[in-house]
């Protein structure tokens, strides 16, 4: 990757003009307008549905005409490289993305919850300010923001949070042996290894969302629980958007595998998807 | 693994480009997409500038004249965000379109359709973010830095400002991606990464940070929307947040993202100048260092915009002594750069003189940056007319005088017509002179205690206010000769050869003016490219 | 002022290199060119510092600048100057410039260091006044004394930065610099502040003094001053953090006084608060109700 490797341009595909990039960013603009819309109740979520459903649909649509492209068999190595390496940076950005809500949960655990309660340079901050507070973690803030008039609970981590680590950690070795049954070319294996890694991933989701009706429910622990529901919604909330996302794609390869796409040779799409799946 | 494939069709009508509308709305061409950025980014200009001449006006006397004080903090705001976001970043993403392929021996970008979604993003991005003039409580006026509580302050404005710059990270990091991929996977044979022109790489290591960082302020502005709208306390004391937690996110992208505007602007003065001293770049490697450890240093600096805000001993230590070793890279290109011209053979046509200008003028902003990275001393500069003029003569002199040596270098490249030398000269006195007039009385503005984001301020600051706006009013003028002159090129200009400047060395020139459609459709030989990296 | 007035002014400046202004009899005309000595021994260290730096960044300047000059003079075409395209590095001259400034900074940085850790000392204070921003103006509240008050832009620059108010800013004294009520301290005592924010950040700066911190919703930030045992006098400053629509009109004014004349103030002003019936209504300051304009709107 460090130094160019030996290719003929004359071979390489460069498409013709597209109306998928246009379309794309104007249906991304209508998702947020529509967002803006419905957060300022002007028009209520009635800009937003069109526009994201426009949007989902057009990515179908444009990586349909990619994948067509690419069943015509007119990429060659480079192009496929291309792609690979914007995936990954792709998902080296996602990590970053993370990186900023767990930096929030480092300073709200190491810095400012125990500021709070006085220690380091914020003596008179405790003193004055929040008199008896101690920072301990968890914490939803010297006023007892949100929760059970003020009071939450904590997720038990040995309950379904532990199972659903197991799933995604099973689901990580399927989708491995997914990969090593299209190499092989043996495509039954393959198609059953990955229905079982998506499946897994639905699951996942599912025993996710009951978590979060409990911690609503019983426990106090909202969103708008402190720095403690904030931190913990927002991280693991993300982290279940991009698991359902990875389902999707995941089912999408699948049918493509059912349609016999995909050479143990070349696929990309594949690869990608499964290093976005190792990714969440 | 390099099996070349077997029935690689290339396409048939090759060459051939489509026309009117289509050509621009639909391109998947990266000089189509280079000139599109290139425009928005002049655009955002004017309308940025247009901005701050309304500031300017408004504090060329004591007393509000024109506007109410909110409305000045949107102006303020809004200039800040669309130069940085509209003018300055596009322009880069346009030059690194049009140039990265030509000077890597490329056929086009490498995935010509994202490159096309990346521009189309920001028209709406602006879109969004300029249309907030007219809704209930007007445009954002928390300052560009967005800084809450007092950004949740904002009206109906509020989500476009969040949801506009999730666009635009989103644009960039696209763009980003894409830049990656094209110097890592499509030079061509034998253009080995020590080979490559310095503006290439700059701008590698610029992709690498933009993709870093991007994500981190849309990270930053999501935890603002929730807690505006959905109840969390990412920001507030009263729930375990901290205010303070948003300077230090935002600045975690903010610092990469001043260098960001600055490290392509390196790249095009290293490869102005040496060829107008008529002499390969010195030190091209410890140039090569120098830019990557910029970038690295970048990253662990970040809180030197915030020495105010009451951080333990040892972290202001900390962020001082690694903000101070930031001068040594950058010494090291200054020097490097006065070395190229020593024992060189000089001429100044309006590329060079636009980079000496940038030499001198952005080591002075480099110079002031250092005293502000001086904690005690920065006590007494923070959020002063002295940091207003260190960002604007390392943005304007740096950045935006970077850019334009490049536009004035590669002009003929794009257009095949050489432009009007002696207007080129003009624009540049004009403008090199009015901008010290603009910025240089702003440094005894902030010394003497007058604080930036004001519309009004106490009396004796009156006359060097007026100096600077008077500098404002003729900088801005001066930069109407701009885009007559690009324009009168195009319409009429003298044809330009294939090597317009005759110091001039790198793949690009090898290509005739106006290069091909498509730049390298058969990969330039070996001989070409050793002729190109002449160091 | 009209800009003719301005412009001949500047002319004489360029001339004479000092200027005289009207209105602010007290800004001498260094003082429209640098940064104040001030009234502490901190802010002259402060001080001090500035003018180091500053020194060597000419010094550094000369240096760069005159190699770049004298390449710009020297090796032109136009006089027929030849390039030497051999000389395309040089490590030793590479290392030389860069062990040059390292060395440069090292001797910037110990000060530097030296002066914050100073700065940083806030033991063995005397007297603790609790400063709160909001928006906008200041509240003051003399902890161990029980005394507590607003203080805002006073009332003439209110009336005269009105947009379109006809009257002339040079006509008012101190324009945007004055407060109906300044904080009172003695000089000669090491007073702490701890600062905080009430609705949104402001920072509270006294050029002066050497301090500027800001002001933290939900924050204790400390800062400390020791006023030169025999200064008694006005020293003005400003809001340093954007704070919304009036950040540029609240300022900060501190009345200094000789410990005597401050106990005898202290005293008398906290007699009136107590027998003021309630302590002191925490009437919602004037500007309140632009604040909630401004949140509302
Ligand atoms: C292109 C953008 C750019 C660049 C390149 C820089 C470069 C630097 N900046 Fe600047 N900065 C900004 C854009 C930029 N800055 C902006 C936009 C803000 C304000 C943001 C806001 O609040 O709105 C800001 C604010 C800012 C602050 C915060 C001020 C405050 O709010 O209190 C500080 C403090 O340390 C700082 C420091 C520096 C330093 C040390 C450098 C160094 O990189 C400079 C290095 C260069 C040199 C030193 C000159 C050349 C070197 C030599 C000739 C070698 C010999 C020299 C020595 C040994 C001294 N900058
Ligand atoms: C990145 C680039 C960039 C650029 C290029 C500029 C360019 C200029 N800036 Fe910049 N500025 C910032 C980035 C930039 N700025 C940032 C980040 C801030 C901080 C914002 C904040 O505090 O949040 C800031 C803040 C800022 C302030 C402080 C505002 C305040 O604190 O309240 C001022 C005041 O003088 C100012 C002035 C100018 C001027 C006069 C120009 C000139 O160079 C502009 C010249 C261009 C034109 C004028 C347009 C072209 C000409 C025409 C359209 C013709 C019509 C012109 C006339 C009739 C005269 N800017
Ligand atoms: Cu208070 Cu600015
Ligand atoms: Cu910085």
């Amino acid at each position: 990757m460090t130094d160019a490797h030996a290719h003929d341009s004359s071979q390489y595909y460069i498409p013709h003009h597209s109306a998928w990039p246009i379309l794309g960013s104007f249906t991304l603009f209508t998702v947020m307008w529509g967002a803006v819309f419905y957060l300022n109740d002007w028009l209520g979520p009635w800009v937003f549905i069109p526009g994201a459903v426009l949007l989902a649909a057009l990515f179908f649509l444009w990586f349909g005409t990619v994948i067509d492209e690419n069943q015509r068999g007119i990429y060659n190595l480079q192009v496929d490289r291309s792609f690979r390496m914007g995936m990954m940076w792709f998902i080296f950005s996602e990590v970053m993305f993370f990186g900023a809500f767990f930096g929030a949960l480092f300073y709200a655990r190491v810095l400012s919850v125990p500021w709070l309660g006085g220690s380091g340079v914020k003596v008179f901050t405790n003193y004055i300010l929040w008199p008896h507070f101690e920072g301990t973690w968890p914490s939803n803030g010297p006023a007892h923001v949100g929760g059970r008039d003020g009071s939450f609970s904590v997720m038990n981590p040995l309950g379904i949070p532990a199972l659903n680590t197991a799933i995604l950690l099973t689901s990580g070795f399927t989708v491995t042996m997914a990969h090593h049954a299209l190499r092989a070319g043996r495509r039954t294996p393959l198609a059953i290894w990955l229905a079982l890694t998506f499946l897994l991933g639905f699951t996942f989701v599912g025993f996710q969302a009951h978590e979060y009706g409990e911690a609503y429910r019983e426990m106090g622990l909202r969103l708008t629980t402190g720095i403690y529901g904030s931190t913990f919604f927002m991280l693991t909330g993300f982290h279940g958007l991009h698991v359902t996302i990875g389902a999707i794609m995941l089912t999408v390869i699948w049918l493509r595998v059912m349609r016999g796409h995909f050479t143990p040779q070349r696929h990309f799409a594949f690869e990608a998807v499964a290093w976005y799946w190792h990714f969440v | 693994m390099a099996e070349p494939h077997a029935h690689a069709a290339a396409h048939p009508d090759h060459d051939h480009k489509p026309h009117g509308w289509r050509r621009w709305v639909f391109a998947t061409n990266h000089k189509d997409i280079g000139t599109m950025y290139l425009v928005l980014s002049g655009t955002m200009f004017f309308i940025g500038g247009i901005a701050a001449i309304c500031i300017r006006a408004e504090l060329f006397q004591p007393g509000l004249q024109f506007f109410d004080p909110q409305f000045f903090n949107s102006l303020t705001t809004m200039h800040g965000l669309i130069m940085i976001f509209g003018a300055i970043m596009p322009a880069f993403v346009g030059l690194a379109n049009w140039m990265v392929p030509m000077q890597v021996g490329a056929p086009d970008m490498a995935l010509p359709r994202l490159n096309n979604f990346s521009f189309w993003i920001l028209p709406f991005a602006f879109t969004l973010l300029i249309s907030s003039f007219f809704v209930p409580g007007g445009a954002p006026a928390g300052g560009w830095t967005m800084y809450p509580p007092l950004i949740l302050q904002t009206g109906a404005a509020f989500p476009m400002l969040i949801f506009s710059v999730h666009l635009m990270g989103m644009s960039s990091i696209l763009g980003a991606i894409n830049v990656v991929v094209t110097i890592m996977n499509m030079r061509a044979p034998g253009m080995t990464l020590l080979r490559m022109p310095l503006f290439v790489w700059s701008w590698l290591i610029t992709a690498y940070l933009l993709i870093a960082v991007m994500p981190v302020l849309a990270g930053a502005v999501t935890m603002l929307l929730t807690d505006h709208f959905f109840g969390t306390t990412f920001f507030t004391a009263a729930g375990g947040g901290d205010p303070v937690m948003f300077q230090h996110i935002f600045w975690f992208f903010g610092h990469p993202e001043v260098y960001i505007m600055i490290l392509p602007a390196f790249g095009i003065i290293s490869e102005v100048i040496p060829t107008f001293s008529r002499k390969p770049l010195f030190g091209y490697e410890a140039m090569v260092y120098a830019v990557a450890s910029i970038a690295f240093l970048s990253f662990i600096v970040w809180a030197h915009h915030m020495f105010t805000v009451g951080m333990p001993l040892a972290a202001q230590l900390f962020f001082m002594l690694s903000t101070m070793l930031i001068a040594i890279p950058t010494g090291v290109k200054v020097f490097n750069w006065t070395a190229t011209m020593w024992k060189g053979s000089l001429s100044f046509e309006p590329p060079m003189l636009f980079a000496l200008a940038f030499l001198f003028l952005f080591t002075i902003g480099g110079f002031s940056g250092l005293m502000l990275a001086m904690v005690p001393a920065d006590y007494q500069y923070q959020d002063t007319y002295f940091v207003v003029a260190h960002f604007h003569y390392v943005l304007v002199t740096g950045a935006l005088f970077g850019i334009m040596s490049g536009v004035y270098y590669w002009l003929p490249k794009w257009t095949g017509h050489m432009y009007d030398l002696k207007l080129g000269t003009w624009h540049f006195w004009l403008s090199a002179i009015f901008v010290n007039v603009l910025f240089f009385p702003q440094h005894f503005l902030g010394l003497a205690g007058m604080p930036r984001r004001i519309p009004d301020y106490a009396v004796q600051f009156t006359d060097w206010n007026m100096v600077s706006s008077i500098g404002a009013f003729g900088f801005g003028l001066s930069q109407l000769m701009f885009p007559y002159l690009i324009i009168k090129c195009i319409r009429a200009g003298k044809p330009a050869g294939a090597r317009p400047w005759e110091g001039a060395h790198g793949l690009e020139w090898e290509l005739p003016s106006p290069p091909p459609f498509h730049s390298w459709t058969t990969p330039p030989s070996d001989a070409l490219i050793a002729r190109g990296a002449a160091h | 002022m009209t800009i003719r007035e301005t412009l001949a002014r500047l002319a004489l400046t360029a001339a004479t290199g000092a200027l005289t202004l009207p209105a602010s009899a007290e800004e001498s005309g260094w003082a429209q060119l640098n940064m104040p000595q001030g009234v502490t021994d901190i802010s002259r260290k402060i001080y001090a510092l500035h003018m180091e730096i500053f020194w060597v960044c000419v010094a550094i300047g000369v240096v760069v600048f005159g190699a770049m000059i004298w390449s710009l003079i020297a090796f032109r075409k136009s006089k027929g100057a030849v390039a030497d395209t051999t000389m395309v590095h040089n490590t030793q001259v590479e290392v030389v410039w860069t062990i040059v400034p390292v060395i440069i900074l090292v001797a910037m940085a110990v000060p530097a260091a030296r002066t914050l850790v100073e700065i940083e000392d806030t033991t063995k204070t005397e007297l603790n006044i609790k400063v709160t921003g909001f928006q906008w103006g200041w509240e003051y509240e003399y902890l161990d004394a029980g005394v507590t008050y607003y203080s805002h832009l006073d009332r003439a620059s209110d009336a005269a930065r009105e947009l379109g108010s006809r009257i002339d800013p040079d006509s008012v004294p101190h324009y945007l610099l004055n407060v109906d009520r300044p904080l009172v301290v003695p000089n000669g005592t090491k007073v702490r502040l701890l600062i905080t924010g009430a609705d949104v950040i402001h920072s509270w700066w006294v050029k002066d003094l050497g301090i500027k911190k800001d002001a933290i919703p939900g924050f204790i930030n400390e800062a400390w001053f020791k006023v030169d045992d025999n200064f008694t006098g006005m020293l003005r400053g400003n809001c340093a953090e954007l704070c919304g629509r009036d950040h540029g009109f609240m300022p900060i004014v501190v009345d200094v006084r000789s410990k005597a004349d401050f106990d005898t103030w202290l005293k008398s002003t906290a007699a009136e608060q107590k027998q003021a019936a309630a302590p002191i209504p925490p009437a919602a300051p004037p500007a309140a109700a632009t604040a909630a304009a401004a949140a509302s709107g």
